[in-house]
């Protein structure tokens, strides 16, 4: 899958605020020195996905990752006098689905400014925002986290989304310190972002990655942004947070490319952005089913409504399906929709096997995915098929192997040699005997050489019954039924 | 020299602006000879009179052109340069008499427009060259900067006549 190295970014603010704990009974618990209570960290986000479309916001220069550099800047995206900005549709329509998505109310007249400074990479010296009235505002984002690392207990919580804006990227700069330089490409200058600002409603580095990774979800899901980010690039920003210590009110951003967190660019005193409306661009106005007006040309028109229908499920919903039609856990449908084509590769399986989604689930969480994490592949990578493994599955319900032969097989099939499982099954002899008489012939031989053991079982230790299936096991080298055997064990015995 | 009136002021770029609406006819003549007019959006005679008082002159700090200099790299070069800016802010204060109570703020005269949306189709780039051309310095093709920003220095090391203020 392409990674854009700035799929996605985030700046990490960091506030302190003063928390009021109360107890039980609902009053306030005062600690510390002064008799206040004491200070708790609260993580506010804001996080620029780069919205998925074929060209610019403001240009029709090509939005792609890795091209020559300059090749995919316009005359505007250079900033060359008289250019102006012409509005991208494709880009309105991703905000306002993001918008949706995350429960904002849409305005539906939202303005556009200019926000000011100097570097190398923004020829322009400014930016094109929208700073006093964005596209969306007042929303909520919720995410669930495993209070312990055993994804047995999930909790969800909300994040308030303070409002989402459409709004430029900057070109790259390669920073060439030893020639005292930088090479600037404004291949990027010009792309559309989607900046998703949160209100400090998390706690700790732990919520806001959770949090972070259900957006990334969320974009995937509608198809607004790819928001791809590497794995590593949250977990750096989660230890920036954590070594954000006792600082206050520093705000940091992330430099992808650097790989750490930069003092703000421009840091003389505070920064003065110097906004104003961008005067060549009227305000955006946006219509629903009530207010459309009837004789506009369709392709000048964004109707949120329209917009509204055409949602795909977002991931809780399509979590909350699975559950219900799998009977699968909740921490299950997570894990599924966590990783690239799992849930697909389930809803295969299931179809193709007799077995039930509750145990079919088990082999793919435990046994499958572990393979795959082991030799880092994807799902689309995995050398077993949904097809080969419900075959196995299969074979492993209608009880024609055991479960440790199953996975024996499975660890064959690993191989990616191209046997099927029952072709692995017959040359390995793994088939359990079927032959009732052969298993009795056998569990009597266990029971005549046992002597001791069987008077401790007849005398009304049970336990001792699990040595003798274990002989009958070694004896038929793995392949009896347990369930089988100790059945005739204690019909034997019993007689 | 006399300020002229904001009012006057004005009328006068009315006038001078050239294509105007032309002179409103009497409203009794109107009525027999052309449809009911529609509501112009500015009076013909001004709604509000100019104080007598001018605005105190607010003086422009240093510090204030300091940080203008640094934020804008703009240079007030010299005292006639400070005292320019001191008389424009002076004639933009006189704004501040104006009832603006009930008065939605316009910030682009294109507010009645509609805002165009363009496809989102490839119809541009590729002129690498062409854009190179206007570099003075370039490696491979990248455009060449300065590392960084390199901030003004800071006031007592310029050599600026802010400095003797």
């Amino acid at each position: 899958m392409a990674a854009a190295a700035r799929g996605y970014s985030g700046v990490w603010r960091r506030a302190w605020q003063r928390a009021v704990a109360c107890n039980a009974r609902g009053g306030a618990v005062l600690a510390g020195k002064s008799g206040l209570a004491p200070w708790v960290p609260v993580v506010g986000l804001e996080i620029h996905a780069q919205i998925s479309s074929n060209s610019k916001l403001f240009s029709g220069s090509q939005v792609q990752f890795a091209a020559p550099p300059n090749s995919l800047v316009s005359f505007f995206d250079a900033s060359l006098p008289g250019t102006l900005p012409v509005l991208n549709r494709r880009c309105v329509e991703a905000a306002v689905m993001t918008g949706l998505a995350l429960n904002c109310s849409i305005n539906k007249k939202s303005l556009f400014d200019r926000k000011h400074y100097f570097y190398a990479d923004l020829p322009a010296g400014y930016q094109i925002t929208q700073q006093r009235v964005p596209i969306a505002v007042n929303g909520s984002l919720s995410y669930s986290l495993c209070i312990d690392n055993k994804m047995s207990q999930m909790v969800t919580k909300t994040v308030r989304i303070k409002q989402i804006q459409l709004e430029q990227d900057s070109g790259k700069s390669l920073h060439d310190d030893t020639r005292s330089q930088t090479l600037v490409d404004l291949n990027r200058a010009g792309v559309g972002l989607m900046e998703v600002v949160m209100e400090p409603d998390m706690c700790c580095g732990e919520e806001a990655a959770a949090a972070v990774r259900e957006l990334q979800l969320i974009l995937q899901t509608l198809g607004s942004s790819q928001a791809v980010m590497a794995d590593y690039e949250i977990e750096r920003q989660i230890e920036e947070l954590e070594n954000g210590g006792t600082i206050l009110n520093e705000t940091r951003a992330f430099d992808s490319k650097l790989g750490c967190t930069v003092p703000m660019r421009d840091k003389e005193g505070k920064q003065d952005y110097r906004f104003m409306p961008e005067p060549n661009l009227p305000p955006l106005i946006l219509y629903d089913a009530k207010s459309l007006p009837a004789n506009m040309n369709h392709q000048q028109v964004v109707n949120i409504d329209w917009i509204h229908e055409r949602l795909p499920d977002l991931p809780s919903v399509k979590r909350a399906k699975l559950v219900e039609q799998y009977g699968i856990l909740p921490e299950h449908s997570f894990t599924l929709l966590n990783e690239d084509g799992l849930t697909e590769f389930f809803e295969n399986v299931v179809k193709q096997t007799q077995m039930k989604p509750k145990k079919v689930i088990g082999w793919i969480l435990n046994d499958l995915l572990s393979y795959l994490k082991q030799h880092s592949l994807t799902v689309e990578e995995s050398p077993v098929s949904s097809v080969l493994l419900a075959d196995l599955l299969n074979l492993l319900e209608k009880k024609e192997i055991s479960s440790t032969a199953a996975k024996q097989v499975l660890a064959e099939l690993w191989k990616g040699e191209g046997k099927t499982p029952l072709e692995i099954v017959k040359e390995k002899k793994l088939e359990l005997i079927q032959d009732q008489k052969e298993l009795e012939q056998i569990c009597q031989a266990v029971i005549d050489g046992q002597e001791n053991e069987v008077m401790a079982i007849k005398a009304g230790n049970r336990k001792v019954l699990n040595k003798l299936i274990g002989l009958v096991q070694r004896e038929t080298q793995g392949r009896s039924n347990p369930v089988l055997v100790k059945q005739l064990l204690e019909k034997k015995l019993s007689e | 020299m006399r300020a002229l009136t904001l009012g006057r002021w004005l009328r006068g770029a009315r006038g001078r602006g050239g294509a105007r609406a032309p002179r409103r006819v009497p409203p009794a003549r109107a009525a027999l000879t052309a449809p009911a007019p529609r509501p112009a959006p500015v009076p013909p005679r001004p709604a509000w009179q100019r104080g007598q008082q001018r605005p105190p002159q607010r003086k422009v700090t240093v510090e204030v052109l300091d940080r203008l200099e640094h934020l804008a790299l703009v240079d007030f070069r010299d005292a006639e340069g400070v005292e320019r800016l001191q008389k424009a802010i002076q004639f933009a204060d006189q704004l501040h008499e104006v009832n603006t109570d009930g008065v939605e703020p316009m910030d682009s005269v294109l507010e009645d427009r509609c805002l165009y949306l363009r496809e989102d189709d490839v119809t541009e780039g590729n002129c690498t060259n062409e854009l190179l051309k206007n570099a003075r310095e370039k490696v491979e093709e990248y455009f060449v900067a300065p590392p960084g920003n390199i901030p003004l220095p800071k006031l007592e090391e310029r050599e600026t006549f802010l400095q003797g203020s």
